[in-house]
């Protein structure tokens, strides 16, 4: 496990500026409309959605490297990844509602939406195919949640100052949601190229 | 056939074209495995995919059984019917995060009163008290209340605002058109918010509130960028209706009903509820006794009365001559000689109770707090006899 902290580094500016999941990769769309709407909700989301992310990028890589490559059953790895992290969410769900009620009174609601988040795939598919140890793993899903975060935490600002703002009838709502993310998206562009990935 | 595969070669080099750059797509090859491989053994790799899946769905099906056995959490069935009783506006009213919350700290905290519900009003209070054993005591209801009058015929602005038309836009424009700072915009970001349809905005752009379908939820109060809006409970019904701190002289040129600390409501009082201070005045409400006489007094309509309509004291027959009611009266209307009948004069009375309450033999009755005192004196003497 010889990982500089340079190539750590590298990994999470990567995940979350410069191939930023949800502006460059556009994964993730259908959480990021619903929950951008309201700061606090964007904030709630970021934080479950890191946590969540990190440990079923610990998880999928342990199933993977130590189960799967040695059975050389690594075409499965879609659907053992998603059912991996489906149980995780239920199981987390299911825990946290005794052990912190008030925890799950904040963020419980935003746990069961972070099963259908393209990026909850998205993110142990990359470690599997870029061959990363598990520190490396690691920094990328934070990279990720840390991205998403940012995409959350700008558009719900966005739309808050949007509600008060005249927008012709037929954009109201998501149309013109979708075209503030393009406009922003093509802001991000403007960080390609800063590390060679 | 010639053409047709040249014309396939280019539909080729240009999907390669467009094959953006690199990095934007994940290489997601695993290098070694089943893919890789040119001979596969089908029945080895079956049986590992079987059991693999197998296993690891048993795993996780085992897992999540005992978690959700070991860490249930109850819910009580009383819970549920209480948030059917509730008002479910999630206003936050009662001082929690939402209806959930409140119905389940009612149902677990004996120390929680089941009349928190203001929207709901007495029947949800009723209801709540039911099915958790408790005592419902009528809470007194709140009302939200407009602290300023100046609507735009009244009060001067500062410059000509062309924008978005809700005051919370207004105030970001260096703090709202209106001259007086502490005033109400009159954009109506309050009647808007407000989900009982309560306030409506007159033609002044001056917001009133329908105290019939305010429930004191709080809700404009929280919206309202300059704060003007206060729930107080219902039976204070005399309020300094300004919030201007600006020295007199200045708020006399922004606003012709703004408070200008003057003092004279402070002179007047017989209850001495209202004080000066900051250049506002504002009224104690524990020791006001809404008698009204400030209103009457106050040089620029900075005070209102709520009460719609005060009736005038008259005295009754059992009049004893005490002379009492003379010596209190504010306005001086009643008269009358010692042992003799004691007469009001309706044009000078103001309606503020001070007499009805002070009589000793309760012989003055139509004022507004006739029926409470006439109660109460009534419960004195049952406790006597």
């Amino acid at each position: 496990m010889s990982t500089d902290f340079a190539k750590l580094f590298e990994l999470i500016l990567a995940a979350s500026l410069i191939n930023n999941f949800v502006f460059t990769r556009f994964l993730g769309l259908c959480i990021f409309f619903g929950v951008s709407k309201r700061m606090e909700t964007a904030v709630g989301m970021s934080i479950t959605f890191t946590a969540v992310m990190m440990i079923s990028a610990a998880l999928s890589w342990l199933i993977f490297n130590y189960v799967m490559v040695p059975l050389d059953i690594t075409f499965l790895k879609i659907i053992v990844f998603i059912g991996v992290v489906a149980g995780f969410v239920q199981a987390s769900d299911t825990i946290m509602r005794k052990v912190a009620p008030a925890l799950f009174y904040k963020l419980g609601i935003y746990l069961a939406l972070i099963s259908t988040n393209c990026i909850i795939l998205a993110v142990p598919l990359i470690n599997a195919g870029e061959h990363y140890n598990f520190i490396e793993s690691l920094a990328f899903a934070f990279g990720s949640g840390i991205g998403f975060a940012l995409a959350l935490v700008i558009m719900a600002s966005i739309r808050e100052k949007l509600e008060l703002a005249e927008v012709p009838a037929p954009f109201k709502g998501l149309p013109i949601a979708f075209v503030i993310t393009g406009l922003i998206a093509l802001a991000f562009a403007g960080f390609s190229g800063l590390i060679k990935l | 056939m010639c053409d047709i595969e040249r014309i396939l070669a280019d539909v080729a080099g240009l999907v390669q074209l467009i094959d953006i750059s690199h990095f934007l797509i994940p290489h997601v090859g695993v290098g070694g495995a089943v893919e890789a491989r040119e001979h596969v053994e089908l029945m080895p790799l079956l049986k590992f995919t079987l059991i693999f899946l197998a296993g690891i769905g048993a795993i996780f099906g085992i897992g999540l059984a005992f978690a959700a056995k070991r860490f249930s959490v109850k819910i009580d069935p009383k819970v549920e019917q209480i948030k059917e009783a509730l008002a479910n506006a999630h206003c936050g009213a009662c001082g929690y995060a939402g209806c959930e919350q409140y119905a389940e700290a009612v149902v677990k905290n004996p120390d929680v009163p089941p009349n928190l519900c203001t929207p709901g009003g007495i029947r949800t209070a009723e209801i709540v008290a039911t099915i958790t054993g408790k005592k419902a005591v009528a809470r007194e209801p709140d009302f939200a209340r407009i602290m300023c009058q100046g609507g735009w015929n009244l009060s001067a602005k500062k410059f000509n605002y062309e924008g978005v038309q809700d005051c919370r836009a207004v105030i970001l424009a260096g703090g709202g058109d209106k001259a007086c700072r502490y005033g109400c915009l009159g954009y109506g970001t309050c009647s808007r918010v407000c989900p009982f349809d309560a306030i409506t905005m007159t033609h002044d752009h001056l917001p009133y509130v329908d105290i019939t379908k305010c429930t004191g939820c709080r809700k404009c109060e929280a919206a309202c960028p300059t704060k003007v809006i206060e729930v107080l409970p219902a039976s204070k019904l005399v309020l300094v209706t300004c919030h201007s701190k600006d020295r007199g002289a200045d708020t006399k040129k922004n606003c012709q009903v703004g408070c200008i600390a003057c003092g004279i409501c402070a002179k007047v009082c017989p209850f001495d509820a209202p004080s000066v201070t900051n250049n506002l005045s504002i009224i104690d409400i524990n020791k006001c006794k809404i008698c009204g006489l400030c209103v009457v007094k106050c040089p620029t309509n900075a005070i209102t009365d709520f009460i719609p309509q005060r009736s005038k004291a008259m005295v009754l027959e059992n009049c004893i001559g005490c002379m009492i009611c003379m010596k209190v009266c504010p306005v001086n209307a009643a008269s009358g000689e010692h042992k003799k009948m004691h007469v009001i004069d309706q044009a000078k009375c103001i309606g503020c109770g001070i007499c009805t309450a002070k009589c000793p033999v309760q012989a003055i009755d139509g004022t507004f707090n006739a029926a409470e005192v006439f109660a109460a004196a009534k419960k004195k003497k049952a406790k006597a006899a």
